[in-house]
């Protein structure tokens, strides 16, 4: 059994006022923030162990610092373990650490219901004319992307290479249900009308640190925000933000398992592409699946025919006794897009946000006979991701009965408010909720309590699977105040 | 693509002409093209006006 895999994401959001012109998105994203944190806990978030520029490969920046350090932008810790924060010029959402994939994708869901409520008070502060927008998107059609991260944690033992030799094959191939679609293409790519990801069109390396230029497929960041003896946080730059629930579970769950079969040793051989960087796009530019892709030992393979066997792969590591409980329907679910996506593409419009535009797309052209570039189509490409329940399209879809669900409505309230019982993440929730004023700083691995002393007490918590409910649920519920809580844990 | 010709090819037709085969999407894959229908006229009412304006002051930084 490899390691259990934590997993988190984090995703950047588009953001857009309508009527200023001279609008900042770093104070509309402030804004944003304040809104939703308002009366909730600002928990300042602490930089003491961020290293952005440790590189997997063993090198990097020494100098390299947290690209926040320095703004003093706002950024808070919620009750449900995320943090919500200005990172660059957006309103982002890292989710909570989860530990199991399906939870994963909930907590990502979760993402949306905040930014959404965000903006609705932001209107409430603005001039009626001055209206935010806020998209789970990552590109804005110009040449300018933005990402939707996802993390998994590893085992450091695992070779950086081997990580590299066995995951680029299946983050190339795996876009034909890891994308949210997007008209025409940028960054001097060939022109097409539709393509199925939004960030394909930005990668120009097999492997490397950066993440703001030069995008490589496997990106090299060794910030395990963990006991960096024992783990690797593997940060993976390719991939789109989703919205449709069962796409984001298939995205987050197929690659946990892929990796999750590496660690076992049971990925027999690498399917190595022999031109990984255009592989990227020549994938993302044919919703017909039909494009193929040269190996490295002669062979040609479309990139369905190579996710049919990352899942034969899978369900063979899955027979023999993987214990994750998600796993199983993780593989029904892949097996069921992947038989649809052969068949027709247009069968997965329910489960996967770029078939359900493409199909809203050839509705409005066979309707009233656009041509692929127009305005309106424009339009629908980009208020699609709109997180607004009443404007956004894809919430449109989901109310007409026209997107599956996967979660229900309360169970996303949940994750809105309450932590996953899981992981540190616990911990760290219920801290924010119930011990707030003692609570003076938090980042991914500690909390800082001021409990009146003359020193502060910081809560170190380097392994992502303690602070769980089953450890602390009890401690917790017992202590009345930060104090009681440090004496409960025993100064761990 | 190929999709779009024959899309664009059938927006010219009348409503009442049915496409008898189709070698290249399937009759699921059809019907729920054809179905489609039903939800535009309801997006119609929240597209955001001024598409073209809106769509052009749509630039954003880049991240991450």
């Amino acid at each position: 059994m490899g390691l259990p895999k934590v997993i988190g994401t984090e995703v950047e959001y588009g953001i857009a006022v309508r009527n200023a012109p001279d609008f900042n998105p770093v104070m509309g994203s402030s804004t944003l923030i304040n809104s939703y944190a308002g009366e909730r806990a600002r928990i300042q978030w602490s930089f003491d162990e961020e290293s952005p520029g440790r590189d997997a490969r063993g090198f990097g920046y020494e100098d390299a610092l947290p690209s926040e350090l320095d703004s003093g932008l706002v950024n808070v810790v919620l009750t449900n373990g995320a943090r919500l924060y200005v990172d660059h010029a957006h309103p982002e959402y890292s989710t909570p650490e989860c530990s199991d994939t399906r939870e994963a994708a909930l907590h990502d869901k979760a993402g949306e219901v905040v930014m959404a409520r965000a903006v609705a008070r932001t209107r409430e502060l603005m001039p009626a004319d001055e209206r935010m927008f806020i998209h789970k998107n990552n590109s804005d059609g110009k040449g300018n992307s933005y990402g939707a991260h996802e993390n998994y944690l590893i085992a450091r033992d695992i070779p950086f290479g081997s990580v590299v030799r066995h995951m680029t094959g299946f983050f190339v191939t795996r876009q034909i249900f890891t994308g949210s679609g997007k008209l025409g293409s940028e960054n001097g790519r060939g022109d097409v009308d539709f393509q199925i990801t939004q960030r394909a069109d930005f990668f120009e390396e097999e492997v490397g640190l950066e993440t703001t230029l030069k995008r490589p497929i496997i990106n090299t960041r060794d910030e395990p925000h963990a006991d960096s003896a024992k783990y690797r946080r593997l940060h993976v730059i390719i991939g789109d933000a989703t919205r449709a629930e069962h796409q984001t579970y298939l995205k987050l769950g197929s690659a946990a398992l892929i990796l999750d079969a590496l660690e076992d040793g049971a990925l027999v051989e690498p399917l190595l592409l022999a031109n990984p960087v255009p592989s990227v796009t020549a994938v993302s530019h044919d919703p017909t699946l039909q494009t193929t892709l040269e190996l490295e030992d002669g062979r040609s393979i479309t990139a369905l025919e190579a996710q049919w066997q990352y899942l034969e792969w899978a369900k063979k590591y899955v027979d023999g006794g993987a214990e994750e409980p998600t796993y199983v329907e993780v593989v029904e679910l892949w097996e069921s897009i992947l038989t649809d996506l052969e068949i027709d593409p247009r069968r997965t419009a329910d489960r996967l946000d770029w078939a359900a535009k493409l199909v809203l797309f050839e509705g409005y052209i066979n309707r009233d006979g656009l041509p692929w570039d127009d305005p309106k189509l424009r339009m629908l490409d980009l208020q699609y991701h709109d997180v607004d329940p009443e404007k956004g399209l894809y919430s449109r879809l989901v109310t007409a009965g026209r997107m599956a669900r996967l979660f229900s409505d309360d169970e996303i309230e949940g994750a809105v408010n309450a932590p996953p019982p899981g992981t540190r993440a616990y911990f760290r929730g219920r801290c924010v909720e119930k011990y707030r004023d003692a609570l003076v700083a938090a980042n991914w691995d500690s909390l800082v309590f001021d409990v009146g002393g003359d020193a502060l007490k910081r809560v170190p918590m380097m392994e992502p699977l303690r602070g769980s409910k089953e450890l602390v649920g009890d401690l917790i519920d017992q202590a009345e105040s930060a104090g009681e809580l440090l004496q409960l844990l025993g100064g761990e | 693509m190929a999709e779009q010709e024959r899309k664009q090819s059938r927006s010219d037709s009348t409503k009442e002409d049915v496409v008898e085969t189709d070698i290249e999407t399937s009759a699921e894959g059809e019907e729920i093209a054809e179905k489609i229908d039903d939800i535009l006229d309801e997006i119609d009412t929240v597209l955001e006006e001024n598409a073209e304006e809106f769509v052009k002051n749509y630039v954003q930084k880049g991240g991450e």
